[in-house]
């Protein structure tokens, strides 16, 4: 469980910085990529709590 | 004034004692920790005051280059090593060398530091937030509240902001921590994303649009002309408090090697050089498509990532100023007897919060944050001075724990003096704040020395008898 939470908490971090590169590449709108890294944030806060541990 | 102390103390009661060996933490602790720390709700600020100050890109590269090299090397060796051989936090020490009574009024000016610094973060907060509801952005050079708008929207998050630190301050810095990662990648994809609206296409386009249309070397109307020098002088001292002022005793004395004083090169080298630039970045494509020299975060992180831009600023403003507002009120209390902690974060919230009114805060932040460090600097002068440079003069270290004495005369005098002194640089000579850090050091370094001489080897001063425990 805890391995496709990370797994899915790092593809939130991906979407959220990879679709700019794909902008500067001229690959994708940026409108696309404002909404790929909303939905990147959500993901990230929606799994990363469950998984990084106080210390 | 002792029943004070006595409150103090209770407070630190849970670290009096030094690190033991089991609880030394490990390199990646201090890594994550740096890197968090210093990529926060500031960074959306700083790096458009660059731009708006007329930095040219050679000076901005070269000065954040140099200066957070000097920055790390100020946490390697001058606070790492003596957090790693004493063990003890920065309120400890420094009790050691003060007394309880200097302790005492330098723990409250820190107090009223961390609240404008917290209120600068609610305006970071602000701007985000106002935007849905159009919100007047305030300018470069307001420095009042700059519309009924803007005056509800502090107000609204002001009071959001300080019910959290009540409610939840330990699930906030957890949220805090979650959200670091995050945050520097944001700061990297709204860059990224808003180089092909000024011009660059490919990366060898970046130096000269760096050169033409975001660090350009000319300032906006009203503001001072920065060089090299400001640049590095600023990524150096800005953290000043921490590494040579040695508030970061507090968190090194965990680290099992003074080395890991090093590691405060991933905060920055991501923070204040990465994020740093690429709030840059954004504030010129802001000018770019508006024309508008307001550097507010929030209009300018959307304009890089739309709602997750906004989202990032919020987030930003609200857990920077989160701890701040719970260590101002964890400080305060000691002056509010009988207070209810909820209570004294309720006042210490108010009072941010009526400061985030004034745009001037989050607009001065530059100037701000080096008068911070500035005011609180001087201690950590005195401290390496006792540690390092008594015993080679022959001179007794914590002489004010030896003798129970409650007040510091050589402390004060060298935190009063070198003040004194830095304001007749800055006014009568005009020397710009950012630069008084390292002649201020010399100076404090220089009387503390004298004085703690005349103190311990020409005999006692009359005040400081009167002064012992009783």
């Amino acid at each position: 469980m805890t391995n496709l939470l990370k797994t899915l908490s790092f593809a939130g971090l991906g979407l959220t910085v990879l679709p700019a590169f794909f902008v500067f590449a001229g690959s994708i709108s940026w409108e696309l990529h404002a909404t790929l890294m909303l939905v990147g944030t959500v993901v990230w806060f929606g799994t990363a709590p469950f998984w990084m541990k106080e210390k | 004034m002792s029943t004070i102390t006595e409150r103090f103390d209770a407070i630190n009661e849970f670290d009096r004692e030094p690190v033991s060996k089991e609880n030394l933490q490990g390199q990646g602790n201090f890594i994550g920790i740096f890197a968090g720390e210093h990529v926060a709700g500031t960074e959306f600020v700083i790096g458009p005051l660059f731009v708006l100050h007329g930095v040219t890109a050679a000076d901005l590269i070269g000065g954040l280059l140099v200066g957070n090299l000097l920055a790390v090397l100020s946490w390697a060796f001058i606070c790492a090593p003596i957090a790693t051989m004493t063990r003890l936090n920065l309120y400890w020490q420094l009790r050691k060398i003060t007394g309880p009574y200097l302790l005492v009024i330098y723990n409250i000016v820190n107090a009223l530091m961390f609240c404008f610094l917290a209120g600068a973060m609610i305006s970071v907060a602000a701007t985000a937030v106002g935007i849905p509801f159009g919100m007047p952005m305030p300018g470069l050079q307001d420095m009042l509240p700059s519309s009924i708008e803007w005056v509800l929207v502090v107000l609204a998050v002001g009071a959001v902001v300080t019910v959290m630190a009540i409610l939840g301050f330990k699930q906030i810095a957890r949220f805090s921590k979650i959200a670091a990662p995050w945050m520097f990648l944001v700061f990297v994809a709204c860059a990224v994303a808003a180089l092909p609206q000024l011009g660059v296409n490919s990366v060898g386009d970046f130096w000269s649009v760096a050169n033409e249309k975001i660090w350009t070397g000319v300032a906006a109307e009203g503001v001072t002309q920065f060089t090299f020098w400001h640049v590095m002088f600023f990524a150096w001292f800005c953290n000043m408090a921490m590494h040579i002022g040695m508030a970061d005793m507090t968190l090194l004395r965990y680290a099992k090697s003074w080395k890991y004083g090093f590691h405060s090169a991933f905060g920055m080298y991501l923070g204040h050089f990465i994020a740093w630039i690429a709030s840059g970045i954004l504030v010129a494509l802001a000018l770019q498509l508006t024309g508008d020299s307001s550097p507010a975060p929030g209009p300018i992180a959307n304009l890089g990532a739309g709602i997750a831009g906004l989202i990032a600023v919020v987030v930003a403003g609200w857990t920077t100023a989160n701890p701040t507002i719970y260590r101002a009120g964890l400080a305060l209390q000691t002056v509010t007897p009988g207070w209810k902690r909820w209570k004294v974060t309720l006042a210490v919230g108010a009072v941010t919060t009526v400061a985030a009114l004034f745009p001037a805060l989050m607009m001065k932040l530059l100037d701000f944050v080096a008068l911070y460090g500035l005011l609180l600097m001087p201690m950590g002068a005195v401290i390496f001075a006792d540690f390092w440079i008594f015993p080679k003069l022959g001179l007794r270290q914590y002489y004010a724990e030896w003798k129970k004495i409650l007040f510091s005369l050589p402390a004060a005098a060298s935190w009063g003096v070198t003040l004194v002194f830095s304001i007749l640089l800055n006014q009568v000579w005009g020397v710009d704040i950012f630069f008084l850090g390292l002649p201020g050091w010399f100076v404090a370094t220089a009387i503390y020395i004298g004085s703690a001489y005349v103190q311990q080897k020409m005999g006692q001063p009359v005040s400081n008898n009167m002064a012992e425990v009783s």
